[in-house]
């Protein structure tokens, strides 16, 4: 399996990662090497084999219908839902300017 | 009369109990020790004031003649992969910086619930990555073992939970908490010469627990012996509503529980973990470790598991692709840092945040997984991985047929020393090749100290129970620890 640099920038601009023209150079022949190993997978049958989805057998519950029954999960926490933002403005989170 | 230090948690729990001693002088006691271990880097955050707020609850509880709580006057140490409230929390990566939860993580509000006190935050792989605790954004942590060889390499505790092996095995803290997602409390358990259980999935609560692989991270305790790691997982496990896939299950009485007569008991050992190139020493351990089950009583089996080859690839498919998506949430927006180069939009905002951030491990397996979720690959990589995760878990089911354990070596060599595998990925990934099918399927599974091997270096080995018979895999786990009298330690020189 070879990876060539443009894959390397593709995925790390699928990723969000920013990544200089040196480091995708040095990563592709790494994730080259790795996805090749991976690759052996290909060679067992898995005919009529379901994907797992869970490891052990359970079943999803439904919390009951009340609001701020567990107060960690609940809502009127604005203060600390922003006390680790980076930048919070006027009770919200701040971001660079998004429309024109 | 001991040094309070060398006490484990049964030890302390009892001491405080029963006068011995009071749960003030044990934190103490841990505190200094902690403090003059600075040269091993196995702590993030000391919070002393949180162990001495513990203990000077459980002395003025028993003053007053009141019953005290399971771990009352047990300081622990806590990865810094679970958020403690109002004490800072970066799973060890510079993305994380500052942070500082507004809540307490599940497992460690139930130690605490529990008595229990924190001497610090855990330094550990960044976020759970790695297998040698080398890719942590604060420093390596350093094994306290040295080989007998003279030589003064600096020795990797393992990982991803390696802080909490590292001083664990120092005696900076009787136990502490690590979490499991390929091997990362069983191969550091094992390279530092302590014990470590990884429950089965959905024990213990993830529900404030950094998430790495969400389908496959586990909680558990690391400790010295078995009856210890008991004590501590019975406090952390329990059902949770707030995790979604907590099993709604009474928590045993594990330590209750505790038996080394193995009558009755079938062993089974894997044909496929006799992998090539495995060292003599471990084969040889392998074997003591079947003659120490016989002794116990109990009988092996020879089984096979025989897609377990094909388990590390599936893993480094599975856990890449769930940690590209969770780690998604690091954006620079709602918590850790955020770099924002002059002029830039929001999406150059993220994407320069993020490479600032993360380390390159975390890099990399943040982009295989983006790789093999993305259009085109998915069906091929992540789909085709997740139908081979089926068949491993089906391996193990139709061992059980035949056998109710199984054994096999914790990992495939010693401790090697820092720098000697950190070039190659897949020679680190290798390390968990024990330890990742068991995890794949969902399974409890522990690593216990079996001896030195030629250069004084602990190996450990594994045992991997059925869905929920994390009593199954104790016992088996007693019965080595009492025929191995493993009592070897590191010589302090931190």
């Amino acid at each position: 399996m070879s990876v060539d640099t443009a894959t390397v920038k593709r995925i790390a601009s699928l990723a969000r990662i920013a990544i200089t023209d040196e480091d995708a150079a040095r990563m592709a022949p790494e994730l080259g090497n790795i996805l090749g190993w991976i690759e052996m997978l290909g060679e067992v049958d898995t005919t009529g084999v379901e994907p797992m989805t869970a490891v052990i057998p359970n079943t999803l519950r439904l919390r009951d219908d009340v609001v701020n029954a567990d107060p960690l999960t609940g809502g009127n926490i604005r203060e600390q839902v922003l006390a680790n933002a980076p930048v919070a403005e006027h009770g919200f989170f701040a971001v660079p300017k998004v429309i024109e | 009369m001991t040094e309070l230090t060398d006490l484990g948690v049964a030890g302390i729990r009892d001491g405080v109990r029963d006068g011995s001693f009071t749960a003030r002088e044990v934190a103490d006691a841990f505190i200094v020790k902690v403090s003059q271990a600075k040269a091993l880097n196995a702590f993030l955050v000391e919070t002393p004031e949180h162990a001495i707020a513990a203990a000077t609850a459980a002395d003025t509880a028993r003053e007053a003649g009141e019953t005290l709580k399971p771990l009352a006057g047990v300081p622990i140490g806590m990865k810094d992969l679970f958020c403690t409230k109002g004490v800072a929390t970066t799973a060890a990566s510079h993305i994380l910086e500052g942070f500082t939860p507004t809540y307490e993580s599940t497992v460690s509000q139930n130690l605490w619930d529990a008595g229990a006190g924190m001497l610090g935050k855990l330094n550990m792989d960044q976020f759970a990555m790695g297998s040698s605790n080398e890719t942590s954004a604060f420093g390596n942590v350093i094994s306290p073992w040295k080989r007998n060889d003279g030589g003064n390499a600096s020795l990797a505790p393992g990982g991803s939970s390696g802080g909490s092996s590292s001083a664990v095995a120092a005696r900076l803290c009787p136990g502490a908490t690590g979490t499991d997602t390929g091997g990362s409390i069983r191969q550091p358990a094992a390279f530092t010469g302590i014990s470590g259980i990884k429950p089965t999935y959905g024990r213990c609560s993830r529900w404030g627990t950094i998430a790495f692989a969400s389908s496959l991270d586990q909680a558990g305790p690391m400790a010295r012996d078995v009856k210890d790691c008991a004590i501590l997982l019975e406090a952390m496990a329990g059902f949770d509503a707030k995790d979604g896939t907590s099993l709604q299950l009474d928590v045993p009485k594990w330590e209750a529980g505790l038996s080394a007569n193995l009558n009755g008991l079938r062993v089974g050992i894997p044909k496929e973990y006799r992998v090539d190139g495995m060292p003599e020493e471990i084969e040889a351990l392998w074997q003591q470790g079947i003659d120490w089950l016989k002794d116990a009583g109990a009988t092996i089996v020879e089984v096979s598991l025989p897609h377990t080859k094909y388990a590390l690839p599936a893993y480094y498919i599975i856990a890449p692709a769930e940690a590209s998506s969770n780690l998604a949430r690091y954006d620079g927006v709602r918590y850790g840092i955020r770099d924002l180069p002059t002029g830039a939009g929001l999406q150059d905002m993220y994407a320069a945040t993020r490479a600032d951030g993360f380390g390159p491990e975390v890099k990399r397996r943040i982009m295989i997984g983006t790789y093999v979720l993305s259009a085109g690959f998915y069906d091929a990589y992540y789909t085709q991985a997740q139908k081979v995760r089926t068949l491993i878990a089906r391996d193990f089911e139709k061992a059980w047929e035949t056998c109710d354990v199984l054994l096999t070596p914790t990992a495939p060599s010693a401790a090697f020393a820092l720098g000697e595998k950190s070039a190659d990925p897949i020679a680190m990934y290798l390390n968990d090749v024990f330890t990742v099918p068991s995890s794949l399927a969902g399974l409890p599974a522990m690593s216990v100290p079996g001896g030195l091997d030629k250069q004084g270096l602990p190996l450990g080995l594994q045992i991997i129970g059925k869905p929920l018979d994390e009593q199954g895999v104790l016992n088996a786990g007693l019965a080595i620890e009492q025929r191995a009298g493993f009592t070897a330690r590191p010589e302090a020189w931190w």
